[in-house]
């Protein structure tokens, strides 16, 4: 079978070495649907992983909250930053210390789930997740279920 | 150090911090028996927020208060506020941090004292978040124990009842792991403690816990027993069931060391035996007075008097 050929993008993001599977969990929490022009290849080869997912986002960055986001669901996930059909910055993902505003709480009795206020949650040992409010532990890919 | 400081969990607490309001409550505990009170607080208003019902817990804040000269600004429920129509938690809250000096609230919501303490300027006390925390319960349990036992350290406390729901058991289990009591737990079938709370203790303090199902008393200097929490549980009926199911009685006592002491944080509903009250191992009623000098204490403490 011959290779899918993608087009480049001139300005955008490419995220890379999105496991096997995920690509599609990406584009739904990045919320892409105003007509930006993605491309999403799904299962490519790779010497690291083997298979991986590759997202494509033209004409946009991400901020902070989105990339904390695509760390949760791809934790080794890399992003190459476009302008001009080059790479100019290549960095990746990192869970951060804190994350704050990226998810609800999952705990249907926590604050807040009830008032306005912002979700926090600490990481502590094995990668885990404490809500600053309600205190229960999370593993990170409970997060954004 | 409390000074000017909220207190919202026990995860919040250095051993040396528990260390001082347990002496300091053993000050305000000889205070108290000799007859006396304080007046340290005379000028402060202390305004407790009990937005779930209490009996112990509010009128022992609102003792320790007044023993301690500060005047009480009561709410006494959710149905006689402003909330009722409508106002925000936030906004309630904004409204009396600007009459009070300190706050004491408990809330039905899992982590309402932080939020609260967030948007409140002056220092506020939890009393209860839902199924969360309770750390003025456990600071009092703390102090019971070692005022009966003499020590913490290698007693055998055993923790009976809802270990699931009980948010006294949550904050009781980090306590007694940080002052490195040996732990058993026993719980009815589906209200075991959370794992991970039982991981963190044991990776964090090198406590030991341990888990059984059958109520077995004889190895215990501390059986810690709390009621089966049927306001956490989605369907009523399962409530029932495991109440049910669930009960000290008398003959739970046979074998059991001489002195045993068993505690209670109360209510008490069906989980013991009423006959358990005139026997020499409950200690329940001394445990709840002992509230009082505690949280005279934290209120001292936090009020930097």
């Amino acid at each position: 079978m011959g290779e899918l050929v993608v087009e480049k993008i001139e300005n955008g993001t490419v995220i890379d070495h999105i496991p096997a599977g995920a690509g599609l969990k990406v584009l739904n929490l990045l919320g892409i649907g105003d007509g930006t022009k993605v491309a999403l290849l799904m299962n490519v080869p790779s010497k690291r992983v083997g298979k991986k997912d590759i997202v494509k986002i033209s004409g946009r960055q991400l901020d902070e909250k989105e990339v904390n986001k695509i760390a949760i669901i791809a934790p080794n996930a890399t992003l190459n930053i476009i302008r001009n059909s080059s790479v100019v910055e290549k960095s990746e993902v990192r869970l951060p210390k804190l994350l704050a505003g990226v998810s609800k709480c999952p705990n249907p009795k926590c604050v807040t789930n009830s008032e306005k206020a912002e979700t926090k949650f600490a990481q502590e040992a094995k990668g885990r997740f404490r809500c600053s409010y309600c205190e229960m532990l999370f593993e990170a890919k409970e997060l954004l279920v | 150090m409390l000074r000017g400081n909220d207190l919202i969990s026990v995860r919040d607490l250095e051993k040396a911090d528990i260390e001082q309001l347990l002496k300091r409550a053993e000050d305000m505990d000889r205070t108290l028996g000799a007859g006396r009170t304080l007046d340290i607080l005379k000028e402060k208003i202390v305004a407790t927020l009990f937005f779930e019902p209490s009996t112990r817990t509010k009128m022992s804040f609102q003792t320790a208060a007044k023993r301690l000269g500060a005047q009480i600004l009561n709410f006494t429920s959710m149905e006689s506020s402003s909330m009722k129509k409508g106002e925000t938690l936030a906004d309630t809250l904004r409204m009396v941090d600007g009459y009070a000096d300190l706050l004491i609230m408990r809330h039905a919501a899992e982590g309402a004292a932080r939020y609260a303490a967030e948007v409140c300027k002056h220092p506020l006390i939890n009393a209860g978040d839902g199924g969360n925390q309770h750390p003025t319960q456990t600071l009092l349990d703390l102090f019971t124990i070692r005022k009966m036992k003499g020590k913490i350290q290698g007693l055998s406390v055993y923790l009976v009842g809802d270990l699931k729901y009980a948010r006294t058991m949550r904050s009781l289990l980090y306590g007694l792991g940080m002052f490195g009591a040996e732990i058993t737990l026993v719980a009815p079938a589906g209200l075991e403690m959370d794992p991970k709370m039982v991981e963190e203790v044991k990776e964090k303090f090198g406590t030991s816990v341990t888990q059984k199902t059958a109520l077995n008393l004889s190895g215990a200097d501390v059986a810690y027993v709390c009621r089966v929490q049927k306001e956490r549980f989605a369907d009523p009926y399962e409530a029932e069931k495991v109440q049910k199911s669930f009960r000290i009685t008398m003959d739970a006592l046979k074998g059991v060391k001489d002195d045993l002491a068993i505690l209670h944080p109360l209510p008490k509903i069906d989980e013991m035996d009423p006959q358990i009250d005139a026997t020499k191992y409950a200690r329940y009623f001394e445990q709840a007075k002992l509230g009082v000098p505690m949280r005279m204490a934290i209120i001292a403490e936090i009020m930097g008097e």
